[in-house]
């Protein structure tokens, strides 16, 4: 390392999610605060823009997000405008949706999550060939050799031996909350490395929709890449084969790696059936339309609201609702023109700074005061969780019957009540559910693309209102999408041909808020309370419950003890993006 | 497995912060600079974290454009060569946390970084938000473009140009 200078090239985008948490004399979590400590400023650059390219700009907000923010623009534009889409773009809309939730499940799950739960380091005393049994009863992944497992025990020992191991990104080594024996572990890590090479035949399919790699096209009215068997510039047999390819690819790495996995995982980490509930309250813009965007009944995951755990009595928000659908500034460094303790639909939404926190670096936020760049979005004026465990309890509540049986199956297998879906271990087991469903889904929608093309239905895009002279002088729409970690939506309106307000509620603006104007916690702040750290000093099981949600941020805890001592800002992280 | 062949310059960054896009607005001058360009693909990464892997891997020549936080003043044009970048990883408490160095450290890892790797940068001024590059960062942009167009030389990449 020698010849290492010490330069930092620029991390990506800057800002935390920091979380303060106080403890009582056990160390158990009493309060919890999530601040975000990054300003967002897309509403501000996207004023005044053609609707047409917003999602140009809205896709560059985040590296991971750029699908999933593309989407959300271009439907609140089709919404504002009245575009309806032709059926074959609505398909392939599907099958890159689809993708995109599978991609990057899997990558959650080994890249970033399975860490919390698999010490890497004890991998290094397993034997391989226990490994081997464990892997054979458990699925028919061909990778299951002792050799082979040898050859992974080997290069993580290489690893260990030449200082990378940070590669593997968590410190927490030879924590004692760390509990799976270590031929599980080394399991584990077999499958993390394997999950790197998977997704490069992943992300194939948006290579070829988006017509264009590392950034896809977009459009508003439909797909940009035009179907013709024959042509060698468009949706041709060949990519069609690719994508079909790269499908069966995803589908067995989730069935055969993946969900294997997590049974074999779950089974020592039981107590998170019973920890980090948080708020019990759910929402869902749903996804996956039928034809029409605007005919939510025909959406595979519906569009609810879940209260209080209630899956007999599901309602359905409306995104157009002045009164319910409201964001709250109270605790946010922002003013409102009509006053902080007003609540604003996000057409009618306001983006004015208003930074009255401390200088940093600083010990503590004042969490009396304003405390976070993120609002409070709230539905009727009650916080929501949002991401895969409200979108399956969506579905199964909906009576999807695949869901029902997977769930059912798992709780079965791990031996829990239904109870304990609403948990830090449940919202882990949804993430793996929905996208078993959703892999699955992605057969369908490939078929009935296939048999849409052979049907002589090739239109992807429809132009009619493409002409801002064919628009209204005035309209508002709203773009839903639900993101891998939750609903995401998009308010626009539009004046004059051009964007005059445009508003984003993304998923973890939803979970990681601040208290609102009537003091309730958000879903990272009502889920820490009650949790227990075995080391205080090595915040691992907060890391659990946060890195369940999926946030979009990277994160900072910021602990105190019983007494008010300051524990230090125990992790840190340097990027953030903003879905 | 593929034999890793690719040639590319890959420009990162976030468009919305100012000079922390100028790698990606950089690689749009080199782009009209250098007229059609088939022996060396143009690749915008923006802040793209493991999509950007599989390309990375598949690369025998990478030169990488991007905002450098060198410590220098403003406007500074950074050269790193390939030993020089820091292979970062550190604790890691997002997947969007993951930044380019862990891209390149993870393919070293998996012992496929790039044979000739470089990086050309300039040491930004202003990330606020917005879409126009500052003052200082414009004034370097050019000599940034003419550091990148030297390096894909010295790689006999492209060829000098004859007027």
């Amino acid at each position: 390392m020698a010849n290492r200078i010490v330069i930092d090239p620029i991390t990506r985008i800057e800002g935390h999610l920091r979380i303060e948490a106080a403890l009582d004399g056990s160390n158990k979590i009493t309060q919890a605060y999530s601040s975000g400590t990054m300003v967002r400023g897309i509403e501000i650059i996207l004023r005044g823009r053609d609707p047409r390219e917003a999602w140009a700009f809205a896709q560059r907000a985040c590296g991971v997000c750029t699908t999933v923010h593309s989407f959300a623009s271009i439907r609140s534009v089709e919404d504002a405008l009245g575009i309806k889409i032709p059926k074959a773009a609505n398909l392939i809309r599907n099958l890159m949706i689809a993708q995109q939730y599978v991609h990057d499940h899997v990558m959650h799950f080994y890249h970033l999550h399975a860490l919390d739960w698999v010490d890497v380091v004890s991998c290094l005393k397993a034997n391989p060939a226990q490994t081997s049994a464990i892997q054979q009863k458990i699925s028919s992944w061909p990778n299951s050799s002792p050799a082979y497992f040898a050859g992974i025990k080997q290069r993580v020992q290489s690893i260990v031996d030449s200082g990378q191991l940070s590669i593997f990104a968590n410190a927490y080594w030879g924590h004692p909350a760390y509990k799976l024996p270590p031929e599980v572990n080394l399991l584990a890590v077999a499958h993390y490395l394997e999950a790197l090479d998977w997704q490069k035949d992943a992300v194939k399919i948006h290579t070829i929709f988006g017509g264009k790699n590392p950034h896809p096209n977009f459009v508003v009215g439909g797909v940009p890449m035009p179907i013709d068997l024959n042509s060698d510039t468009a949706l041709n047999a060949n990519r069609l084969s690719i994508i079909s390819d790269s499908i069966d690819k995803m589908v067995d790495f989730v069935d055969q790696v993946y969900l294997p996995d997590l049974l074999a995982i779950a089974p020592y980490y039981l107590e998170y059936g019973s920890l980090g509930e948080g708020l019990g309250n759910f929402l869902t813009w749903g996804e996956f339309p039928g034809e029409d965007n605007s005919d939510t009944s025909k959406f595979l995951v519906p569009r609810a609201v879940i209260l209080n755990k209630d899956l007999k009595n599901i309602q359905q928000p409306d995104p157009r609702d002045f009164q319910r659908m409201q964001e709250f500034v109270a605790h946010s460094w922002y003013n409102y023109g009509g006053g902080d303790q007003a609540g604003l639909h996000p057409w009618q939404g306001e983006t004015a700074f208003n930074y009255t926190g401390p200088k940093p670096p600083y010990d503590y936020l004042n969490v009396d005061q304003k405390y976070s760049w993120l609002k409070s979005p709230r539905w009727a004026e009650t916080p929501m969780e949002v991401g895969p465990l409200a979108r399956v309890l969506a579905m199964y509540a909906g009576g999807h019957a695949q869901t029902k049986e997977l769930v059912d199956t798992i709780l079965k297998t791990l031996n829990v009540p239904l109870t304990a879906v609403f948990s830090t271990l449940g919202r882990t087991a949804a993430r793996a559910v929905e996208t078993k469903v959703f892999a699955d889904a992605m057969r369908t929608y490939y078929n009935d693309l296939i048999a849409e093309i052979k049907a002589g239905d090739t239109s992807t895009f429809n132009g009619d209102k493409w002409e801002p002279s064919t628009w209204p002088s005035r309209a508002q729409g709203f773009g839903f999408m639900e993101a891998p970690r939750g609903a995401l939506g998009h308010w626009i309106v539009i004046s004059n041909g051009k964007i005059e307000n445009y508003q984003m509620v993304v998923p973890t603006t939803w979970n990681g808020s601040p208290r609102d104007h009537k003091g309730q916690a958000g879903a990272y702040e009502a889920s820490l309370v009650g949790t227990t750290l075995a080391k205080p000093e090595w915040p691992l099981e907060i890391l659990r419950t946060i890195h369940s949600f999926d946030p979009c941020m990277a994160c900072a805890i910021h602990m105190v003890d019983a007494k008010g001592n300051d524990l230090g800002e125990v992790a840190t992280g340097l990027s953030v993006c903003v879905s | 497995m593929a034999e890793a062949s690719r040639k590319v310059v890959l420009g990162l960054g976030n468009l919305l912060n100012r000079d922390e896009g100028l790698g990606v607005q950089a690689l749009k001058v080199l782009d009209a600079q250098l007229g059609p360009h088939p022996e060396v693909e143009l690749l915008d990464g923006g802040v793209l974290g493991l999509n950007l892997l599989m390309i990375v891997e598949e690369c025998s020549h990478l030169l990488i454009l991007d905002a450098v936080n060198a410590g220098e003043p403003v406007g500074t044009i950074v050269e790193l060569a390939k030993e020089q970048i820091p292979l970062y990883t550190g604790i890691k408490l997002s997947e969007h946390q993951i930044t380019f160095q862990e891209v390149l450290g993870l393919a070293n890892m998996r012992g496929k970084l790039p044979q000739y790797l470089h990086l050309v940068g300039i040491q930004p001024e202003d990330l606020s938000i917005g879409l126009e590059l500052s003052p200082t960062v414009t004034a370097s942009l050019p000599q940034m473009i003419e550091r990148a167009r030297a390096r894909l030389l010295d790689w006999h990449i492209i060829k000098a140009q004859e007027e």
